[in-house]
């Protein structure tokens, strides 16, 4: 398991465990966080499970790519640290991985 | 409108069951939500079973739109494998099997979803390696069946047999598809688009017959061995899977005299025609630009019915108007749409900034309408935005390939 704190569009933290292999995204889902709504289910399509991924991460975490850069250069509020969670793998480098979740998606 | 102390009770828990019930929890609804669906499985995403379920890439339990315990956990009562059997609209209690006394509502929500449209009897014949596609457990059936070098038959060249097809071939088998109309994704798509996959297919080596319609299957204990087509083609087949459309689930409705003609017939705020009854997702006929219309995606699912649960706790006034999305992988090809192309007068087609990426856009009498976005996510994500609003770019605009979407 690894940890992972999402901060919901409200500003509420939420620390929670997420296995190793699978997403970002999924740990948001299972967990119910708000704000990540991931209509495609993580198949790259909607980018409804954008987040901004904090500075400390960037390198571990490493910049979108292909058609995930191109959904968020055209998603709501995209910024230098976007990315689609669902594309992300979660692995042990990532123990502590911190993001914030944007008030509105797609 | 529901009041706070109200049960609701949602019938079908598939996508948009699922979303009613923890939409009105978030909405702050107290009283019960029973959430109620005959499949064994917790309520899951349909559309990774004809994609990277089938391939083993995702195990069953990475296909639940939450764990089975997160539903007790926000207060809703999900009964898996029990199945509504009448609507008594008088008394307002549903029979359920395997429940003796019926289960009462103050107010009842149909999320009954599709099933997907059967060949007639005397084709099947009692074969069984004949599936048709829609629930985990045909996704189980059809994974069992497949091994490299089988043959199989896809009868119907929609969406749901194209990846079917892409899959198959994916696993090494061999792979026909028939489509009886004049062209794969024929009531779907434009023929740019039809042809853009149909090379796609045919470049992957499935062998496509269109126009081609089946008239019989013959072979032995139980097992259909060659399929025999109205123009005298025969093919030796090891499988067979059936995409040619599906129905909506709406008979409950129906019995218990519910308005309905080719869905459960709703207005813009989700309502039947009894005023304690909504619907929502693939089994709803709703009025959208003017025309009753059904759609049968996942964006459909989830939308209409978060407008559902916003409408039964007061939090919206407005009618429910989406810009309908979807979106298909085949291949290494991904397939996203947006808006809704019926009725379109013309098209046109632009390239976009990476290799194989093209994007089709379709035109009525009113200005854009719909994008079909081929490995062109920037399409997909500018049209989605543009039919969001009133404003959007002309014909002549997305027809110059030199014109740049950003600037608008
Ligand atoms: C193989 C496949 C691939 C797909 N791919 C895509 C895709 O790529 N993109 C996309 O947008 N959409 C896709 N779809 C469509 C999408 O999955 C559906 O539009 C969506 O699931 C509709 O949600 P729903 O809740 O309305 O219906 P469903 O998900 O079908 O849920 C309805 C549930 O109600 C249950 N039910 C019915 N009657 C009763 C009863 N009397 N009592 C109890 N339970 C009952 C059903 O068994 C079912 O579990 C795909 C569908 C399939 C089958
Ligand atoms: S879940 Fe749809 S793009 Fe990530």
């Amino acid at each position: 398991m690894v940890t992972i704190t999402y901060v919901e569009p409200d500003g509420t933290e939420r620390t929670v465990d997420v296995a190793e292999g699978r997403s970002v995204m999924e740990g948001a889902v299972s967990n119910g966080i708000r704000g990540i709504v991931a209509e495609c289910g993580g198949a790259c399509s909607c980018a409804t499970c954008h987040a901004y991924i904090n500075a400390e991460w960037l390198d571990a975490v490493g910049p979108a790519e292909g058609d995930e850069a191109d959904m968020i250069e055209f998603a709501l509020d995209p910024r230098p640290n976007s990315r689609l969670t669902c594309q992300i793998e979660v692995h042990s480098g990532l123990e502590g991985l911190r993001l914030e979740i944007p008030a509105e998606q797609a | 409108m529901a009041t706070q102390a109200q049960t609701i009770v949602i019938l079908g828990a598939g996508q948009a069951g699922a979303s009613v019930a923890t939409r009105l929890r978030e909405n702050g609804h107290v009283g019960r939500i029973v959430l109620i669906g005959d499949e064994t499985d917790p309520p899951y995403q349909r559309p990774p079973l004809s994609k990277k379920y089938m391939t083993g890439e995702m195990e069953c339990e990475r296909l639940y739109l939450k764990p089975a315990e997160a539903y007790a956990a926000i207060g809703v009562e999900l009964i898996t494998g029990c199945r509504a059997l009448a609507i008594d609209r008088v008394t307002q209690q549903v029979e359920l099997t395997g429940h003796e006394v019926p289960l009462g509502y103050d107010q009842l929500v149909l999320t009954t979803g599709a099933r997907p449209r059967a060949l007639p009897e005397a084709l099947v014949n009692g074969f069984d390696n004949i599936l048709c596609f829609r629930e985990m457990a045909d996704a189980n059936r059809l994974r069992a069946l497949m091994a490299p070098g089988r043959r199989m038959l896809v009868l119907g060249g929609g969406y749901i047999g194209l990846e079917t097809a892409a899959v198959a071939r994916g696993q090494g088998l061999d792979v026909t598809i028939a489509e009886q109309g004049e062209r794969i994704l024929g009531r779907v798509a434009c023929a740019e688009t039809a042809d853009h996959f149909r090379n796609l297919h045919q470049g992957n080596g499935v062998r496509i017959l269109e126009n081609t319609r089946l008239e019989r299957f013959e072979g032995k204990d139980g097992v259909a061995e060659r399929a025999i087509f109205a123009d005298g083609r025969a093919i030796d087949i090891d499988l067979v899977v059936v995409g040619i459309g599906i129905l909506p689930n709406q008979d409950l409705a129906d019995a218990a005299g519910i308005d309905c003609d080719q869905g459960i017939l709703v207005d813009e705020m989700c309502r039947t025609s009894d005023p304690r009854i909504h619907a929502a997702g693939d089994c709803a006929r709703f009025p959208f630009q003017g025309q009753p219309t059904r759609l049968e995606s996942v964006q459909n699912a989830i939308a209409q019915a978060e407008h559902l649960a916003d409408s039964l706790t007061g939090r919206c006034v407005q009618g429910y108007a989406p810009v309908p999305w979807f979106w298909s992988d085949q291949y290494q090809c991904k397939l996203q749409i947006a808006g809704l192309s019926r009725g379109y007068t013309h098209i046109v087609q632009r390239s976009g900034g990476r290799p194989g990426a093209v994007s089709i856009w379709y035109f009525d009498d009113s200005g854009l309408i719909a994008v079909d976005a081929i490995n062109d996510a920037r399409a997909f994500m500018l049209a989605k935005r543009w039919l969001e609003q009133p404003r959007r770019p002309a014909q002549e605009m997305l027809g110059d390939p030199l014109w740049d979407p950003k600037t608008f």
